[in-house]
């Protein structure tokens, strides 16, 4: 067959020479970046910055003028523009990236993760004490929060799903809304109803009941997406071998959905696990292990870092970077998990 | 039987029914039961932060939402005079909010336009994982990033706005003393609600009707002429949406703004100067040492907030629903 | 400069004597659209000329080898069972094709001679001067129905004397100028199916393309509205150059001078033949053709 030897082509990508020239232009605007800061009062890196976005889209203008007039610059200043709001969005997630590790990783020793702070106190040198109480601590809320959020969290999502009953929009509606319920709100909102109206004081399970409230909007909205997921043929499919719909949707829909029902409950607890605020009302603060969850104060991470901040000296702001840093690293391995999890989920 | 007149009778519609079986009943009821718990929790909150904050609206009535003043004091005969007034916090939360969305909408619509539109398959699954990721991050962190990082660069940004642009009212101060501003406390709140903005825009975004982004550029437009005509007019509603959205995440937000704001009970519309007011980080920051009277001021300041982000987020989803829905 | 007005390389000539040999209903169709195309009124430049287009998907091969002139001032029909390549080949024509990530394409299409994919060539000009219509209707929704009309003068950022004039023009040029000179204000998304069909061909006019390419326009349509767009495509005709694909080998009959026929045996597609319309119909050369046209598959 001749048509073997047809080469394929793209002419609208890029040339070689297109190449060349986006390169040219963007090493010319470096180097008139630098001229200007070198010769003018204009200094820092706010001034490379911008001067080099300015310069850039000059001189890019003038190689695109030539071909497609007014109409080419505006095209290119677009470009431009939307790929400076995505550098500077991405500048400020590393810089804070940088910063925890940068700063977390000098306070972290094996005693921080090992041992608790019934010997030390946040103003004691690094090295004396550690967090693993409030690790411990913030665990048992976790686990807490996702006994409660859980259920209630993929039922109302069934509900929307499965059942279609005439609340749906209500529901829909409700949920929305509690996943703006400030933070703050939510731990006033448990110390209103129990510390203030039982004999039940600041405890582990106050505090993961709080956090019950900001997980559970996050475990249905995800769970309603990856259940809408299911095809529809596999449900009929159920139905039509005269299955009850508690069957179908117990030994097809669910079973079916799980690892994207994994998916929701991680993102969940992601959201809950460096809340603070609501911590301060319903957990308190306690410098040792307390293994009740019904009674006593907890440790927790962020109530460590939030003590470290407020504390102001450089040994309680160090734990606090280090103690971010921990929560960090336990949330970016919940982010992976989650996504892994994420991409095994049906696709239509 | 007639014939001359041919009469067509449509039998009426049949209604389906069925009697679901037991076990489905009971399915449904717990589910639908379930279901019903977020209008159960949302009520609580409502019920018992009015309960709890009651005697502060008694007291205070109207001049609670229109005072500036918060002071618990002792008169001679050793009574106790109280004072609270929300405007200054309410004034300085939504100060700080609209900074926040001033420069966080433009960068998140231009980060969703460059997703969506510019960025080359690889680059963009980095940078989707860059803002899921930032949505991920503890308010905390951004609490102490904002402190320690942010605040010295921002100081030094707010110098050279007020260099320039101080003749404007809102970025003149009154002594120059830029740390812990709203301004400040905007970036802060701006950079946790990129996340938001953008996803929801890149969303609607991505919705765009093929078939018009083809009509537009059978036409002869450009990416960005393309952009202009077909996407931001379809996109606009989700854009306002997500934004709304973010504000009602920014009302909220209690530590982090806490950490970076000088929380003064006075109205301040200069957001460069370190004075301001944020109803969450008040709340926090008076709850250590309130007596009772103020513990009910506290609860019945979280239910003006409670229902302040109700009320946005209520909006923000209407605006959102609407907007996808007349496919616009 | 008039060389390019004859047919393509496969030899294909335009036969003297359009003879019904075999009478069906397709081919007196044709038959009679022959006859009442008023000849004479090329030229309107050296028109549009494919040669040796090849598409591809990724690594499938959606088109081979396809050479075909589309003289100036004529309609050119594309017809042949869904999967054969013909939408491919009328988006290769104006450089739609390039939209769809991972595909690539070989070849040449040339427009008064000019190969539209040279290198460093501006394509947004290219598609100003090669119009297309969609298959289904998609008026923007957030524009009035003038809006509508004038929105590429806009995106092309193109200056217009008057507009009104251009206005009305093109939408009278597109048989719509009488249902909608009293609103046209109005969102265009008022307008019934066919009638937005005919805005979007207003809108592809007002750009003044010389060639307009119209992917299956019909086919969202009810029978009706569709004639209305085939009137518009015969007095369209006069002035421009289409290229028409269509299931509908009646519509093929009724609007077209000539007919290429596009097959994939599983593999690319191919141009099977092209010929005057009423040959085609009536005395195919190829066997294929033949049973593709009497309605023996597809």
């Amino acid at each position: 067959m001749p048509t073997s030897t047809v080469q394929k082509m793209r002419p609208w990508a890029a040339s070689p020479k297109d190449r060349a020239l986006t390169g040219l232009s963007v090493l010319l605007s470096v180097l008139t970046a630098i001229l200007i800061v070198a010769v003018t009062p204009m200094k820092g890196k706010l001034a490379y910055f911008a001067l080099f976005f300015l310069a850039w889209f000059v001189i890019d203008s003038l190689f695109v003028v030539r071909k497609q007039g007014s109409k080419g610059v505006r095209d290119g200043l677009a470009a431009k523009v939307t790929l400076f709001g995505a550098v500077i969005v991405s500048m400020a997630v590393f810089s804070i990236l940088w910063a925890t590790i940068s700063k977390g990783v000098k306070g972290l020793n094996l005693a921080f993760v090992t041992e608790n702070m019934r010997e030390a106190s946040l103003f004691d040198p690094i090295g004396k004490g550690g967090i693993l109480h409030a690790i411990l601590g913030t665990l048992m809320l976790i686990a807490i929060a996702i006994i409660f959020s859980v259920p209630m969290g993929i039922l109302t999502a069934l509900y929307l799903t499965e059942i279609k009953g005439r609340a749906v929009g209500l529901i829909q509606f409700l949920v929305q809304a509690m996943s703006g319920v400030p933070s703050v709100v939510a731990g006033l909102f448990i110390y209103a109803a129990i510390i203030l109206n039982t004999p039940l004081r600041s405890s582990g399970f106050l505090g993961g009941l709080a956090l019950t409230i900001l997980m559970v909007p996050t475990v249905t909205r995800t769970a309603q997406e990856v259940l809408n997921l299911v095809p529809r043929d596999l449900r009929e499919a159920g139905l039509a071998m005269g299955a009850t719909q508690w069957k179908t949707v117990a030994l097809v829909v669910v079973p079916a959905a799980r690892s994207g029902l994994i998916t929701a409950t991680i993102l969940g607890v992601a959201r809950i696990a460096g809340e603070t605020a609501p911590l301060l009302f319903t957990v308190g603060v306690f410098d040792s292990y307390n293994f009740n969850p019904f009674k006593g104060d907890q440790g927790t991470i962020p109530t460590v870092v939030w003590r470290g901040l407020m504390g102001g000296t450089p040994e309680s702001v160090q734990r606090a970077w280090s103690a971010i840093l921990v929560l960090l690293i336990v949330v970016l391995i919940m982010f992976v998990l989650a996504r892994s999890f994420g991409s095994k989920s049906p696709k239509k | 039987m007639s014939i001359d007149a041919p009469v067509k009778v449509t039998p009426p519609a049949r209604k389906i029914t069925t009697k679901p079986r037991v076990s489905d009943q009971i399915f449904r009821a717990i589910v639908t039961a379930f279901s019903f718990s977020a209008l159960l929790i949302l009520s609580l909150i409502a019920i018992f932060l009015l309960i709890k904050g009651f005697t502060t609206f008694k007291e205070q009535g109207f001049g609670f939402i229109t005072n500036f003043e918060w002071s618990v004091t002792q008169d001679e005969a050793g009574k106790e005079v109280t004072h609270f007034g929300l405007l200054a916090m309410l004034v300085g939360t939504v100060v700080i909010s609209f900074v926040a969305l001033a420069i966080a909408v433009p960068l998140s619509v231009l980060t969703a336009l460059f997703l969506t539109f510019y960025a080359p398959e690889r680059i963009k699954r980095i940078l989707v994982t860059i803002v899921d990721l930032m949505a991920a991050f503890p308010s905390i962190l951004y609490g102490l990033w904002g402190f320690f990082v942010l605040m010295p660069m921002a100081e030094y940004w707010a110098k050279l706005i007020h260099k320039w642009l101080g003749w404007i009212y809102i970025f003149d101060v009154p002594d120059p003393v830029y740390t812990r501003s709203p301004f400040i406390a905007g970036i802060v709140l701006s950079v946790m609600i990129i996340p938001i903005i953008t996803s929801v825009s890149r969303e609607v975004f991505s919705q765009t009707p093929l078939d018009r982004i083809q009509a537009a550029y059978a036409l002869g437009a450009t990416k960005w002429g393309m952009i202009r005509a077909v996407v931001l007019p379809f996109g606009a509603g989700g854009v306002v949406g997500g934004s709304m959205l973010g504000l009602g995440r920014a009302f909220g937000e209690t530590v982090a703004v806490f950490s970076v704001l000088n929380i003064v009970f006075r109205t301040n519309f200069q957001i460069l100067f370190t004075q301001g007011g944020n109803v969450a980080s008040m709340i926090i920051q008076k709850w250590g040492e309130a007596g009772p009277s103020e513990v009910s001021a506290l609860m019945a300041a979280g239910l003006v907030l409670f229902i302040l982000t109700l009320m946005v987020n209520f909006l923000a989803n209407y605006v959102v629903t609407k907007t996808v829905k007349s496919g616009r | 400069m008039n060389e390019s007005v004859q047919l393509t390389q496969n030899g294909t000539h335009m036969s003297d004597q359009p003879k019904n040999t075999t009478p069906s209903s397709l081919s007196d169709v044709a038959a009679k659209r022959a006859e009442t195309k008023i000849a004479g009124t090329q030229p309107l430049g050296t028109g549009l000329e494919a040669r040796g287009v090849h598409a591809w998907f990724d690594k499938h091969h959606a088109l081979e080898d396809v050479s075909l002139d589309f003289s100036a001032g004529t309609v050119t029909a594309l017809i042949g069972p869904s999967g054969c390549g013909k939408s491919t080949f009328i988006r290769t024509l104006n450089r739609m094709h390039e939209f769809i990530p991972h595909t690539s394409m070989a070849g040449q299409v040339l427009l008064d001679g000019k190969d539209i994919y040279e290198p460093g060539i501006d394509v947004t000009k290219i598609r100003l001067q090669i119009g297309m219509v969609f298959q289904k209707p998609n008026p923007f929704p957030s524009m009035t129905i003038g809006e509508n009309v004038l929105s590429g003068l806009k995106l092309a950022q193109l200056k217009v004397d008057n507009q009104e004039d251009l206005l009305e023009e093109c939408l009278t040029r597109a048989g719509l100028w009488t249902e909608v000179k009293d609103r046209l204000g109005a969102h265009a998304g008022g307008l019934s199916g066919g009638q937005q069909q005919r805005l979007c061909i207003a809108r592809a006019l007002a750009v003044k393309p010389k060639v307009l390419l119209m992917d299956e326009p019909c086919s969202a349509l009810d029978p009706g509205s569709t004639l209305r767009i085939e009137e518009t495509i015969s007095q369209l005709s006069k002035s421009m150059t289409i290229v028409i694909v269509t299931h509908n080998m009646q519509q093929a009959a009724r609007v077209s001078d000539y007919t290429a026929f596009f097959l994939s045996d599983g593999g690319p597609g191919q141009m099977i033949e092209v010929g005057p319309t009423n040959e085609i119909f009536s005395r195919p050369r190829d066997e294929r053709t033949e049973n593709y046209v009497t309605g023996r598959f597809g």
